[in-house]
Protein backbone atom coordinates (compact mmCIF):
# COMPACT_ATOMS: atom_id res chain seq x y z
CA UNK A 1 0.00 0.00 0.00
CA UNK A 2 1.51 3.51 -0.89
CA UNK A 3 2.15 5.40 2.23
CA UNK A 4 0.27 8.74 1.93
CA UNK A 5 -0.33 11.71 3.39
CA UNK A 6 -3.68 13.00 4.16
CA UNK A 7 -3.94 16.50 5.06
CA UNK A 8 -7.81 17.66 4.96
CA UNK A 9 -9.36 16.87 1.83
CA UNK A 10 -5.50 16.13 -0.30
CA UNK A 11 -3.30 13.75 -0.45
CA UNK A 12 0.30 14.08 -0.90
CA UNK A 13 2.94 11.63 -1.33
CA UNK A 14 5.75 13.85 -1.06
CA UNK A 15 6.25 14.45 2.87
CA UNK A 16 8.74 17.31 1.69
CA UNK A 17 6.67 20.61 1.70
CA UNK A 18 8.89 23.32 -0.14
CA UNK A 19 8.39 27.36 0.54
CA UNK A 20 8.97 29.62 -1.95
CA UNK A 21 11.43 32.41 -0.98
CA UNK A 22 14.99 33.66 -1.00
CA UNK A 23 15.53 31.73 -4.05
CA UNK A 24 18.48 33.39 -6.21
CA UNK A 25 16.75 32.85 -9.39
CA UNK A 26 13.03 31.39 -10.73
CA UNK A 27 14.90 28.91 -12.43
CA UNK A 28 16.65 27.14 -9.36
CA UNK A 29 12.87 27.30 -7.49
CA UNK A 30 11.68 25.13 -10.34
CA UNK A 31 14.24 23.38 -10.45
CA UNK A 32 14.07 22.50 -6.61
CA UNK A 33 11.09 21.77 -6.75
CA UNK A 34 11.01 19.28 -9.41
CA UNK A 35 14.30 17.92 -7.64
CA UNK A 36 12.31 17.57 -4.45
CA UNK A 37 8.89 16.11 -6.24
CA UNK A 38 6.98 18.78 -4.20
CA UNK A 39 3.76 18.43 -4.17
CA UNK A 40 3.05 21.58 -1.67
CA UNK A 41 4.18 25.06 -1.67
CA UNK A 42 3.84 27.81 0.68
CA UNK A 43 3.62 31.70 -0.62
CA UNK A 44 3.37 34.81 1.00
CA UNK A 45 1.20 37.98 0.41
CA UNK A 46 2.42 41.15 0.03
CA UNK A 47 1.38 44.76 -1.71
CA UNK A 48 2.63 44.87 -5.11
CA UNK A 49 4.90 47.39 -6.47
CA UNK A 50 2.88 49.78 -8.17
CA UNK A 51 6.13 51.74 -8.96
CA UNK A 52 6.53 48.60 -11.48
CA UNK A 53 3.07 46.27 -11.76
CA UNK A 54 4.34 45.03 -14.76
CA UNK A 55 7.43 43.47 -13.57
CA UNK A 56 7.57 39.82 -13.92
CA UNK A 57 6.53 38.17 -10.29
CA UNK A 58 6.11 34.75 -8.78
CA UNK A 59 3.11 34.51 -10.70
CA UNK A 60 4.49 34.63 -13.82
CA UNK A 61 7.09 31.92 -12.78
CA UNK A 62 5.23 29.20 -11.42
CA UNK A 63 2.35 26.51 -12.57
CA UNK A 64 -0.17 27.11 -10.52
CA UNK A 65 -2.33 23.98 -11.54
CA UNK A 66 0.54 21.66 -10.32
CA UNK A 67 1.21 22.08 -6.70
CA UNK A 68 -0.91 22.80 -3.69
CA UNK A 69 -0.59 26.06 -2.46
CA UNK A 70 -0.33 27.05 1.23
CA UNK A 71 -0.14 31.12 1.78
CA UNK A 72 1.44 31.97 4.58
CA UNK A 73 0.41 34.74 6.82
CA UNK A 74 4.03 36.10 7.70
CA UNK A 75 5.09 39.65 8.85
CA UNK A 76 1.35 39.38 10.74
CA UNK A 77 2.07 40.34 14.44
CA UNK A 78 -1.73 40.32 15.97
CA UNK A 79 -4.35 37.42 15.22
CA UNK A 80 -6.62 40.19 13.50
CA UNK A 81 -3.55 40.90 11.04
CA UNK A 82 -3.13 37.44 10.56
CA UNK A 83 -6.89 36.86 10.03
CA UNK A 84 -7.05 39.56 7.50
CA UNK A 85 -3.87 38.10 5.73
CA UNK A 86 -5.62 34.76 5.42
CA UNK A 87 -8.63 36.33 3.72
CA UNK A 88 -6.70 38.73 1.22
CA UNK A 89 -4.66 35.59 0.30
CA UNK A 90 -8.02 33.48 0.31
CA UNK A 91 -9.44 36.05 -2.20
CA UNK A 92 -6.50 35.39 -4.91
CA UNK A 93 -8.68 32.32 -5.63
CA UNK A 94 -6.04 29.49 -5.30
CA UNK A 95 -6.45 28.23 -1.69
CA UNK A 96 -8.43 28.73 1.11
CA UNK A 97 -5.45 26.59 3.16
CA UNK A 98 -3.45 29.16 5.50
CA UNK A 99 -0.20 28.40 7.03
CA UNK A 100 -1.08 30.94 9.96
CA UNK A 101 1.99 32.86 11.42
CA UNK A 102 1.66 34.85 14.55
CA UNK A 103 5.14 36.57 14.70
CA UNK A 104 5.48 39.65 17.33
CA UNK A 105 9.29 38.77 17.45
CA UNK A 106 11.44 40.09 14.86
CA UNK A 107 14.90 38.87 16.01
CA UNK A 108 14.10 35.24 17.23
CA UNK A 109 10.97 35.06 15.00
CA UNK A 110 9.18 33.02 17.64
CA UNK A 111 5.32 32.78 17.36
CA UNK A 112 2.75 33.68 19.61
CA UNK A 113 1.28 31.01 21.26
CA UNK A 114 -2.25 33.08 22.72
CA UNK A 115 -2.21 35.40 19.22
CA UNK A 116 -2.24 31.61 17.01
CA UNK A 117 -4.87 30.12 19.09
CA UNK A 118 -7.64 32.75 18.70
CA UNK A 119 -6.59 33.14 14.99
CA UNK A 120 -6.75 29.03 14.71
CA UNK A 121 -10.43 29.34 16.17
CA UNK A 122 -11.36 32.46 13.73
CA UNK A 123 -10.02 31.11 10.78
CA UNK A 124 -11.50 27.73 10.93
CA UNK A 125 -14.97 29.08 11.94
CA UNK A 126 -14.55 31.00 8.69
CA UNK A 127 -13.84 27.81 6.45
CA UNK A 128 -10.22 28.07 6.13
CA UNK A 129 -7.67 24.97 6.66
CA UNK A 130 -5.56 25.95 9.46
CA UNK A 131 -1.69 24.87 9.46
CA UNK A 132 -0.77 27.07 12.84
CA UNK A 133 3.29 27.15 12.93
CA UNK A 134 4.13 27.17 16.40
CA UNK A 135 6.83 26.68 19.15
CA UNK A 136 7.54 23.30 20.10
CA UNK A 137 5.08 23.56 22.14
CA UNK A 138 3.15 20.04 22.93
CA UNK A 139 0.02 21.93 25.25
CA UNK A 140 -0.52 24.31 22.39
CA UNK A 141 -0.42 21.66 19.59
CA UNK A 142 -3.16 19.62 21.52
CA UNK A 143 -5.74 22.79 21.93
CA UNK A 144 -4.54 23.98 18.59
CA UNK A 145 -6.05 20.45 17.59
CA UNK A 146 -9.19 21.06 19.38
CA UNK A 147 -10.21 23.82 17.76
CA UNK A 148 -10.03 22.07 14.35
CA UNK A 149 -6.70 22.66 13.60
CA UNK A 150 -5.62 20.44 9.83
CA UNK A 151 -1.56 20.13 11.17
CA UNK A 152 0.07 21.49 13.93
CA UNK A 153 3.32 22.87 12.85
CA UNK A 154 6.03 22.77 15.62
CA UNK A 155 9.59 24.40 14.71
CA UNK A 156 12.84 22.58 14.57
CA UNK A 157 14.60 25.87 15.57
CA UNK A 158 14.03 29.27 14.88
CA UNK A 159 13.31 30.36 10.87
CA UNK A 160 16.40 30.53 8.35
CA UNK A 161 18.38 29.52 11.48
CA UNK A 162 19.80 26.49 9.55
CA UNK A 163 20.12 25.13 13.47
CA UNK A 164 18.43 21.75 12.97
CA UNK A 165 16.25 19.54 15.48
CA UNK A 166 17.16 21.17 18.69
CA UNK A 167 14.46 20.51 20.96
CA UNK A 168 13.72 17.13 19.37
CA UNK A 169 12.42 15.57 23.17
CA UNK A 170 9.63 17.89 23.03
CA UNK A 171 8.66 16.86 19.25
CA UNK A 172 8.99 13.69 20.02
CA UNK A 173 5.77 14.32 22.82
CA UNK A 174 4.05 16.37 19.92
CA UNK A 175 3.77 13.93 17.34
CA UNK A 176 2.90 11.24 20.64
CA UNK A 177 -0.36 12.95 21.39
CA UNK A 178 -1.29 14.37 18.33
CA UNK A 179 -3.98 12.98 15.86
CA UNK A 180 -3.27 15.34 13.67
CA UNK A 181 -0.32 15.35 10.79
CA UNK A 182 2.76 16.83 12.63
CA UNK A 183 4.50 18.97 10.27
CA UNK A 184 8.01 19.82 11.16
CA UNK A 185 8.47 23.77 10.11
CA UNK A 186 11.27 25.77 9.91
CA UNK A 187 15.13 25.49 11.05
CA UNK A 188 15.97 22.86 9.13
CA UNK A 189 19.56 23.03 7.85
CA UNK A 190 20.67 19.54 5.95
CA UNK A 191 18.81 16.48 4.82
CA UNK A 192 19.82 14.87 8.74
CA UNK A 193 18.12 16.92 10.13
CA UNK A 194 14.98 16.22 7.95
CA UNK A 195 15.12 12.62 8.65
CA UNK A 196 15.49 12.95 12.60
CA UNK A 197 12.02 14.71 12.24
CA UNK A 198 10.87 11.79 10.36
CA UNK A 199 12.27 9.39 12.03
CA UNK A 200 10.60 10.85 15.30
CA UNK A 201 7.46 10.22 13.36
CA UNK A 202 6.55 13.79 12.06
CA UNK A 203 4.71 13.08 8.90
CA UNK A 204 5.95 15.88 6.68
CA UNK A 205 8.90 18.35 6.84
CA UNK A 206 8.04 22.08 5.28
CA UNK A 207 11.81 23.50 4.24
CA UNK A 208 12.73 26.90 2.56
CA UNK A 209 15.84 28.34 3.51
CA UNK A 210 18.24 24.95 3.63
CA UNK A 211 17.21 24.39 -0.09
CA UNK A 212 16.91 28.07 -1.76
CA UNK A 213 19.85 29.21 -0.08
CA UNK A 214 22.27 26.18 -0.66
CA UNK A 215 24.96 26.50 -3.27
CA UNK A 216 23.10 23.90 -5.46
CA UNK A 217 19.51 24.34 -4.44
CA UNK A 218 18.09 21.44 -6.81
CA UNK A 219 20.58 19.37 -5.42
CA UNK A 220 19.95 20.17 -2.30
CA UNK A 221 16.29 19.40 -2.60
CA UNK A 222 17.04 15.94 -4.09
CA UNK A 223 19.09 15.49 -0.86
CA UNK A 224 16.53 16.93 1.13
CA UNK A 225 13.48 14.78 -0.36
CA UNK A 226 16.00 11.51 0.15
CA UNK A 227 16.89 12.64 3.46
CA UNK A 228 12.80 12.85 4.41
CA UNK A 229 11.80 9.47 2.92
CA UNK A 230 14.78 7.89 4.77
CA UNK A 231 13.52 9.12 7.87
CA UNK A 232 10.31 7.41 6.86
CA UNK A 233 11.31 4.78 6.43
CA UNK A 234 13.05 4.01 8.91
CA UNK A 235 10.10 5.48 11.07
CA UNK A 236 8.04 2.94 9.26
CA UNK A 237 10.51 -0.14 10.13
CA UNK A 238 10.81 0.36 13.66
CA UNK A 239 14.39 1.56 15.03
CA UNK A 240 15.54 -0.31 17.43
CA UNK A 241 15.95 1.54 21.20
CA UNK A 242 18.58 3.07 22.45
CA UNK A 243 21.17 1.49 25.21
CA UNK A 244 23.96 2.42 27.48
CA UNK A 245 26.11 -0.13 26.86
CA UNK A 246 27.38 -2.47 24.10
CA UNK A 247 25.33 -5.50 22.70
CA UNK A 248 27.66 -7.62 20.66
CA UNK A 249 26.51 -8.53 17.21
CA UNK A 250 28.58 -11.36 16.90
CA UNK A 251 27.99 -14.79 18.65
CA UNK A 252 30.00 -14.94 22.55
CA UNK A 253 30.54 -19.05 22.02
CA UNK A 254 33.19 -20.79 19.83
CA UNK A 255 35.79 -17.53 19.59
CA UNK A 256 39.12 -19.24 18.33
CA UNK A 257 41.79 -18.84 21.11
CA UNK B 1 -9.77 65.68 -6.43
CA UNK B 2 -9.75 62.86 -3.82
CA UNK B 3 -6.68 61.92 -1.69
CA UNK B 4 -6.47 58.37 -0.83
CA UNK B 5 -4.20 56.20 0.90
CA UNK B 6 -2.81 53.20 -1.79
CA UNK B 7 -0.47 50.87 -0.54
CA UNK B 8 0.41 52.92 2.10
CA UNK B 9 1.42 56.08 0.27
CA UNK B 10 -0.69 59.06 0.08
CA UNK B 11 -2.16 59.43 -3.50
CA UNK B 12 -4.12 62.21 -5.35
CA UNK B 13 -7.02 60.68 -7.60
CA UNK B 14 -9.91 62.23 -9.77
CA UNK B 15 -13.01 61.94 -7.12
CA UNK B 16 -15.28 59.45 -7.58
CA UNK B 17 -12.91 57.48 -9.82
CA UNK B 18 -13.55 53.36 -9.98
CA UNK B 19 -11.12 51.06 -8.54
CA UNK B 20 -11.12 49.53 -11.88
CA UNK B 21 -10.53 52.84 -13.39
CA UNK B 22 -7.12 53.34 -10.96
CA UNK B 23 -6.02 49.43 -11.36
CA UNK B 24 -6.27 50.27 -15.24
CA UNK B 25 -4.22 53.78 -14.82
CA UNK B 26 -1.57 52.13 -12.73
CA UNK B 27 -1.33 49.17 -15.51
CA UNK B 28 -2.20 46.20 -12.97
CA UNK B 29 -4.14 43.22 -14.45
CA UNK B 30 -6.84 42.64 -12.05
CA UNK B 31 -7.07 38.99 -12.21
CA UNK B 32 -3.47 39.24 -11.05
CA UNK B 33 -4.42 41.18 -7.53
CA UNK B 34 -7.37 41.34 -4.22
CA UNK B 35 -7.73 44.97 -4.02
CA UNK B 36 -9.09 45.78 -0.37
CA UNK B 37 -11.15 48.93 -0.02
CA UNK B 38 -11.42 50.28 3.47
CA UNK B 39 -10.60 47.18 5.37
CA UNK B 40 -13.71 45.51 3.04
CA UNK B 41 -11.89 42.88 0.32
CA UNK B 42 -14.01 43.72 -3.37
CA UNK B 43 -15.36 40.90 -5.04
CA UNK B 44 -13.61 41.46 -9.05
CA UNK B 45 -17.21 42.29 -9.97
CA UNK B 46 -17.53 44.82 -7.62
CA UNK B 47 -14.05 46.62 -9.01
CA UNK B 48 -15.76 48.95 -11.44
CA UNK B 49 -18.73 49.79 -8.74
CA UNK B 50 -16.38 50.53 -6.27
CA UNK B 51 -15.47 54.39 -6.24
CA UNK B 52 -12.62 56.06 -4.52
CA UNK B 53 -13.49 59.36 -2.33
CA UNK B 54 -10.93 61.25 0.29
CA UNK B 55 -9.66 59.26 3.25
CA UNK B 56 -10.08 55.89 1.20
CA UNK B 57 -7.40 53.20 1.75
CA UNK B 58 -6.76 50.70 -0.48
CA UNK B 59 -4.61 48.18 -0.43
CA UNK B 60 -3.68 46.20 -3.63
CA UNK B 61 -1.71 42.78 -2.65
CA UNK B 62 -0.91 39.63 -4.71
CA UNK B 63 1.23 36.47 -3.95
CA UNK B 64 5.43 36.82 -3.77
CA UNK B 65 7.95 34.68 -2.35
CA UNK B 66 7.69 33.06 1.09
CA UNK B 67 8.54 30.15 3.34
Amino acid sequence: MEDKLKIADKEFSCRLFLGTGKYRTYEEMNGAFEAAGAELITVALRRLDLSDPSKKTLLDEIDWGRYSILPNTAGCKTADEAVRTANLARAMGLSNWVKLEVIPDPVYLLPDPIGTLEAAKQLVSEGFVVLPYINDDPVLAKRLEEVGCATVMPLASPIGSGQGMVNFEQIKIIIEQAKVPVVVDAGIGAPSDASLAMELGASACLVNSAVALASDPVAMAAAMRMGVDAGRKAYLAGRIPKKAYAAASSPLEGVVR
Amino acid sequence: MAEIHLNGNLETVAEGMSIAALLEAKGVDPKRVVVELNRRILPREELVSALLYTGDVVEVVTFVGGG
